[in-house]
């Protein structure tokens, strides 16, 4: 890559920039192969995949024959999983994006010594690693739980709190960072109008906010999307509520080895992401542009 | 003003009550529990000091953990880097399909540690050997996986091939960000590709370099997942005589303790990891502080 650069002029059409071209289309065949290798996989069967997991498979009507195995498998509940998956995604993000923005809106416009010392705790317990806390927070929750008299461990609403928890720091952080660059003026007209402080946050400012939420949306919805150790602790490895990391893994746990069925259930969990990526793909990278210059 | 406060206060609430719940409480109870002999079951938890830290750094696992998770850290922070900073040269360059390009490179990001262990497990194992077979390559004929020296390594080209679309991004944002008038009169001053690169854009995005080296930094000493599902902690080797899990890394320890019901010593290396993250990410930071003030 090093030759490439240095070769590459500041012409267009030089000599080298062809080498690059190429050069980058090698690169990018060679970050896509895997998923390449996923699919032609996921149409054979266990015994074709040991016999040659290189080749093109003989007959794709496998493929939909594995999707069909995994579906309907008896121990464990593939398509639940997918379900809760969605709905604990959709359900956390919601809660992160409203709250998130609520706190950092207060945060920027009202500065007095508490409103600093609260970002600041915020932005500080980035650093923390979830393993220093996630033994502890499990049997915490069920506390919670108890005094409460909802069940936490195992639920749908539960798993969303924590991610409320989890996810607000960095969310209120980038939140804070776009609304610092709204210009004040806006607010104040709006307040000689009459208008309430609740009516100018939802009214006025959250309209605004719209490229940033994207950005958060998609940091957040990422890793909820793709968390493993929060749902196991929470949820459990076999409770009624299940995500598809650990439906994953409870397959590649139940058929050992038998890639055929493994690489099936991967792809499966791909596929809905990479879906959505490819037709929000524009909005996606714009809002993570804008969301990294800080 | 007192309606002011009261508004104050119901919107600071949820973010404030789920972050006191989820992450201040349950901080502070795992920094207590690492000093006591809590098991998980018994609801009796007594103090015992720092006998649980006493030990650890006497464990041979402990130790090689502690060591691996360094060594993958840096491997990793070095590697992602060059190939994002590499990767967002490219698609800001005037390359056909430079869009394309760059949303194909991010792709691999979107699918979490978890499946793409799984993936890759198949592709060192099984898609490499063969090809050693069918090609007879002595080099892949055995699994980059199952040899102690290679697992770090490999694990470290997988969390790139994840890592570096992602990082790429923040690198992009940071060279759109410099004006292009900067660049046209440096051309015109006669300077070439290479010097534009390192006395041009790369002092000018000094802040996303620091943005970046933390990111990557934080993520590799934490990881878990890819390693949980493309190694498990294997192949077995020897340190200091005595058997240990040649890619456990620390996350792996501690989660491996837990789940032998060892709580307390779990805690006590979880609380190891997050001083040691600390420090590090804390000089990583202030070098690359200085470094912006310099250029």
């Amino acid at each position: 890559m090093e030759a490439a650069r240095k070769r590459l002029s500041s012409k267009p059409l030089g000599k080298g920039f062809r080498f690059l071209e190429l050069a980058t289309f090698v690169l990018f065949i060679f970050f896509m192969f895997p998923f390449a290798l996923v699919v032609l996989n996921s149409a054979k069967t266990s015994r074709e995949i040991i016999f040659n997991a290189i080749a093109w498979p003989a007959d794709w009507g496998q493929l939909l024959a594995n999707v069909s195995l995994i579906f309907n498998n008896s121990t464990v509940d593939y398509l639940g999983a997918f379900v809760d998956s969605t709905v604990i995604t959709a359900l956390s993000l919601l809660v992160i994006v409203l709250f998130s923005s609520m706190a950092a809106w207060i945060l920027v416009r009202n500065r007095t010594a508490w409103s600093t010392a609260l970002f600041m705790a915020f932005v500080a317990a980035m650093v923390i690693p979830f393993q220093v806390l996630m033994y502890p927070l499990v049997r915490w929750m069920r506390v919670m739980g108890d005094i409460a008299g909802i069940r936490l461990l195992g639920t749908i609403p539960g798993i969303a709190f924590a991610y409320l928890g989890f996810g607000a720091p960095l969310s209120i952080f980038v939140f804070h960072g776009f609304i610092k660059n709204i210009p004040y003026e806006l607010e104040e007209a709006a307040t000689i109008d009459g208008c309430s402080r609740p009516r100018i946050f939802f009214e006025i400012v959250f309209p605004l906010l719209k490229p940033i939420i994207v950005t958060v949306l998609i940091l957040n919805g990422i890793w909820i999307w793709n968390d493993y150790l929060l749902p196991l602790l929470v949820l459990g490895s076999n409770g009624v509520v299940q995500t598809i990391p650990i439906a994953v893994t409870a397959f590649a746990g139940a058929y050992l080895k038998q890639w055929d069925l493994i690489l099936t259930s991967t792809l499966i969990a791909i596929i809905p992401v990479v879906l959505l990526y490819l037709f929000a793909q524009r909005y996606i990278i714009k809002g993570m542009l804008e969301g990294s210059i800080k | 003003m007192r309606k002011n406060s009261l508004v104050n206060l119901l919107f600071l609430a949820p973010c404030v009550f789920a972050f006191m719940m989820i992450i201040m409480i349950p901080f502070l109870l795992g920094l207590y529990y690492s000093m006591t002999d809590w098991n998980g079951v018994s609801l009796n938890v007594n103090f015992v000091g720092l006998k649980n830290f006493e030990t650890l750094f006497s464990a041979p696992d402990f130790v090689y953990s502690f060591l691996a998770t360094m060594a993958f850290t840096l491997i990793n922070v070095v590697l992602v880097n060059v190939v994002s900073f590499g990767l967002s040269l490219i698609v800001t360059s005037k390359i056909r399909f430079r869009n394309f390009y760059r949303a194909g490179f991010f792709v691999p990001y979107l699918i979490g540690g978890i499946v793409l262990g799984y993936i890759w497990q198949f592709i060192l194992n099984s898609i490499l050997v063969d090809l050693g077979e069918a090609w007879s390559i002595e080099f892949l004929k055995s699994s980059f996986l199952s040899r102690a020296g290679g697992v770090i390594w490999a694990m470290s080209a997988v969390n790139t091939w994840q890592y570096a679309g992602y990082i790429m991004l923040i690198y992009i944002a940071a060279i759109q960000s410099i004006p292009a008038s900067l660049m046209e009169a440096a051309v015109v001053d006669g300077a070439g590709y290479v010097t534009r690169v390192f006395k041009i854009l790369v002092p000018m995005m000094a802040n996303a370099f620091t943005i970046s080296l933390f990111l990557t930094l934080t993520t590799s000493f934490k990881q878990f997942d890819m390693n949980f599902t493309l190694t498990n902690g294997g192949p077995a080797t020897r340190f200091l005589d005595q058997p240990v899990k040649a890619s456990q890394l620390l996350a792996m320890n501690i989660f491996n303790t837990a789940t032998a019901n060892r709580m307390a010593e779990a805690q006590a290396k979880a609380v190891v990891l997050f001083i040691s993250l600390v420090v590090v990410a804390l000089i990583q930071v202030s070098i690359n502080k200085k470094k912006e003030v310099e250029m």
